[in-house]
């Protein structure tokens, strides 16, 4: 082991003669290394082929028009929308861990609230893509904001796609101001470890001029109480409007009122699921093995079990309202779920939100990192499973027998799909590789020695300093 | 006092202050109650990270930040109650399935996410403004030990423009906190106070391409355009392919559209059957009906409501030429309108039913054709109803049935 850390400088223990030194080595050394680990390079491969895809096969949809996509009546929403609502949901981890954890004092979130922020941006900027592709001219979506154009028409706020359009832009907006505060710090001492001019200069401008003093602090932390508190309340109601535009709709399946909470713990379920993902190679790689401890993994197992069971308890809910309202056609879209034509879909979608994850009730399961990231990325596709029962099965099967249809996705749908984990990943890794990508301040300060953690909440950081000495 | 001050002048101009350095927090939170209880305004402390505590032993107020955010917040609120009203109840009122133009619970969404929005812009602007960032230049960067302030270093410093300021006295009550070391920060000198050549042209280029759209805007917004604004892909533009009434030159007569050739029949189109489609049997009007026409009540209910759909109007429901356009037309007194025929009159009684069957199908005089309206079949079917009331204006008791004759009375 001594000779692969000589090999690999991110492996190797971090320098300084204090805990705040070697918290700040083991975060800037990824910045500062001349070169990534291997494994970067050969993901950045990978992530830029799958971009060049993504761009690729939305330049073709909006060259052919979007009649290259398998979206057919009866169902116009298709992957598009199966991919939106998916990338949406991804970044509902990342805010509730800066936000909701961060005001029930949940410290161990200091070590993981960074990159699943930037997990939240990325996201969204995956969901933004898909229906701006959709409305076919995505030249022209300014149409929905509200903007002066040449019609002399203004949106129609009474529609849940126009709350969707407020509720994402703010969330996106609310979520890049809430990350970029939280690097101006980490940013100020990437500026003051930075030994080549054109980094000193470029993390000198993001960081404003940052110094620590302490009347900054003060109305810095106040400021990020404020932004924590703004925050909450818009990762609940993000996913909410967004399950509005099904739940005000007349159609089977998707007319119900528990889909805001379900859609919401479905979120939180399917983004902790990315943020293991995630979170499981970019420790093993960049050396961050003392900060995200397998503690920090074990917690996050805990979250996708309760989420998991949430979403759970909602099938079987959906199913009993089904027969308990008395609809027929309610009951219907019910059993066809179960036993249509998409009922592979249906049971896939099972066996990865309820069934594996229960394995996570083992304690050698949710301590193992390799099992975690499998279960993690089990979840993954099966929350995307899930909002492709919604959609289409609903969509191919509702009043009207004579309009039934089956839906199948082209090539063209695939490589959009599998592209925008290109866009994604592309993203993180250069964040990885350039931006601080754990909260090095907000560790100092839970740290032993920083003083503000309490007694009971620090064994992550115990164990790390143990690591040190 | 007073014999340190001719020193102070000559050193002040050079002197910004005195900075101390700390291991740990803790040192630094009890350094900062003593120069707090000494008396200085003019001072602060630099830390890694929030010190716990740093507030209190600096003497440090509530921030007013929490108000500014509390007042964006109700200006998001009132800027989408009233955005919402006016977009969609007064200069466009938009009518969405009968419901009221204005109705506050579909418009909650909209408030709540431009509270937030607003509330959490002028979070980080004002929370940036109040710290006085960004903040390029200051006499701490020429320090060198300062640069550990954001890595693992405490720091204090009291600026010699606090009127409590004295080099000796200060420098001993700093000396009194423990510090692991003291140095004079000198005022800077070094770094030019105006912005740097390429920063200032390269905000002027992007303050001048950031303006572009807008001005395409404004262009667009005062020119006249037959085409769509934004039209990128234009390959629907230039479609290669003939129009009918269009010249085309690979064909010798030149026309784009080519006739059927001689002697060919369009698929369900041969119409072989002369009595059927034209009404004419041996050489002139038939004076039967066709076989394929059954003399049912049914053929005559459908007659009559096919009478009533594309007869009435004009001819009346008795068939008298009295029908609703013609009554219409009377009381416009145009002139130039001839009554449409009265069907029961002799002369028309007296045409077999292929002369009234091509009479439908290619009209005559006024009437225009109905043969692409109506198919045979039914055609057929409105002459058995005309038939019938020809009979009602024309009839003699013999035209009943010896059976029937009774319920006349």
């Amino acid at each position: 082991m001594a000779a692969a850390s000589d090999f690999n400088p991110f492996q190797s223990p971090p320098k300084g003669d204090n805990m705040f030194a070697q918290i700040t080595d083991n975060v800037t050394r990824i910045m500062e290394a001349p070169k990534p680990p291997r494994a970067w390079y050969i993901a950045m491969g990978i992530a830029l082929s799958l971009l060049t895809m993504f761009l690729g096969s939305i330049t073709w949809a909006a060259w052919n028009g979007i009649g290259v996509w398998g979206n057919m009546m009866p169902v116009a929403w298709a992957f598009p929308i199966v991919n939106f609502v998916f990338w949406i949901g991804i970044g509902h981890a990342g805010t509730l861990i800066s936000a909701i954890l961060f005001l029930l004092r949940q410290n161990w979130r200091t070590a993981i609230n960074r990159f699943a922020e930037a997990m939240t941006i990325f996201a969204v900027m995956c969901a933004g893509i898909f229906p701006g592709v959709h409305i076919g001219r995505p030249w022209l979506p300014y149409y929905m904001m509200p903007i002066p154009n040449q019609m002399g028409m203004w949106p129609q706020y009474r529609s849940p796609l126009e709350w969707d359009i407020f509720a994402v832009s703010t969330y996106a907006t609310v979520s890049i101001l809430f990350w970029y505060m939280g690097m101006i710090p980490d940013f100020a001492t990437f500026r003051d470890r930075s030994t080549s001019t054109v980094k000193r200069i470029a993390y000198g401008i993001v960081a404003m001029g940052w110094r620590g003093s302490s009347r900054q602090w003060h109305r810095y932390e106040r400021a990020y109480l404020i932004l924590a508190a703004l925050a909450t309340p818009l990762v609940l109601s993000v996913h909410s409007v967004v399950s509005f535009d099904f739940a005000t709709a007349q159609l089977p399946g998707w007319h119900a009122t528990i889909f805001p909470p379900y859609f919401v713990a479905g979120a939180i379920f399917g983004g902790f699921a990315m943020v293991v993902t995630l979170a499981v190679p970019a420790r093993q790689f960049f050396g961050l093995k003392r900060i995200i401890t397998i503690r920090h993994l074990e917690l996050m197992a805990k979250v996708m079990i309760a989420t998991g069971l949430m979403v759970g308890y909602a099938y079987g809910m959906e199913f009993f309202i089904s027969w308990y309202g008395g609809s027929s056609y309610e009951g219907f879209t019910f059993v066809n779920r179960l036993f249509g034509p998409y009922a592979w879909a249906y049971w896939t979608m099972i066996a990865c939100n309820v069934i594996f994850p229960q394995l996570f009730w083992f304690k050698n399961v949710r301590t193992n990192v390799w099992a975690i990231l499998l279960i993690g990325m089990i979840v993954n596709v099966g929350m995307w499973f899930e909002r492709f029962v919604i959609i289409c099965t609903s969509l191919t099967r509702d009043f009207l027998p004579s309009s039934w249809g089956y839906y199948v996705p082209t090539k063209f749908d695939f490589m959009t799909l599998g592209g925008s984990f290109g866009l994604f990943f592309t993203l993180f890794l250069l964040f990885c590789r350039y931006l601080p990508m754990v909260a090095m301040s907000e560790v100092k300060a839970f740290s032993p020695a920083g003083g503000h953690a309490r007694p009971h909440l620090h064994h992550g950081h115990d164990d790390a300093a143990h690591a040190h000495h | 006092m007073s014999d340190h001050k001719p020193q102070a002048e000559s050193t002040a101009p050079e002197l910004h202050g005195i900075l101390a350095e700390y291991d740990t927090p803790d040192q630094l939170v009890a350094a900062s109650k003593k120069v707090r209880d000494a008396g200085f305004e003019k001072w602060d402390t630099y830390s890694p990270f929030p010190v716990h505590g740093i507030d209190a032993a600096m003497g440090i107020k509530m921030t007013v930040l929490p108000w500014i955010t509390l007042c964006a917040g109700l200006t998001g609120l009132g800027t989408a109650i009233l955005m919402q009203w006016w977009m969609n109840a007064y200069d466009y009122p938009w009518l969405i399935s009968g419901k009221p133009t204005w109705s506050i619970p579909a418009n909650v969404p909209i408030m709540f996410e431009l509270t937030v929005l607003f509330s959490a812009i002028t979070t980080l602007v004002g929370m940036l403004m109040l710290n006085g960032l960004p903040h390029p230049s200051h006499p701490l960067d020429l320090v060198k030990r300062f640069g550990r302030v954001t890595d693992d270093k405490f720091f204090l410093m009291i600026q010699a423009a606090d009127a409590k300021f004295d080099e000796k006295d200060t420098r001993e009550l700093i000396d009194a906190t423990h510090p692991v070391a003291v140095e004079n920060v000198l005022e800077d000198r070094v770094t030019p106070d105006t912005m740097p050549a390429g920063l200032v042209y390269g905000l002027i280029v992007v303050t001048c391409a950031a303006l572009l759209p807008v001005a395409l805007a404004v262009k667009a917004r005062h020119s006249k355009s037959d085409k769509p604004r934004i039209h990128i892909i234009q390959d629907m533009d230039a479609q290669p392919k003939y129009k009918a009434q269009r010249e085309n030159p690979i064909f010798a007569d030149g026309r784009a559209d080519r006739e059927a050739l001689p002697g060919t029949v369009p698929v369900g189109h041969l119409n072989d059957d002369d009595h059927f489609f034209q009404g004419r049997a041996n050489g002139a009007w038939a004076r039967t009906f066709p076989a394929q026409v059954e003399l049912s009540e049914e053929t005559m209910a459908r007659g009559k409501a096919r009478f009533g759909i594309y007869c009435t109007p004009c001819h009346g429901q008795a068939g008298l030429g009295d029908g609703m356009v013609h009554k219409r037309a009377d009381a416009l007194a145009q002139g130039g309108w001839i009554q449409p025929t009265n069907m029961t009159q002799e002369y028309v009684r007296n045409q077999p039913v292929g002369e009234l069957f091509n009479t439908i199908t290619n009209g005559i005089r006024n009437m225009p054709s109905y043969g692409s309206q109506i198919p045979p079949e039914d055609r057929w079917a409105i002459i058995m109803y005309v038939r019938a009331l020809q009979k009602s204006q024309a009839g003699s008791v013999g035209d009943v049935p010896e059976s029937e004759r009774g319920s006349l009375k």
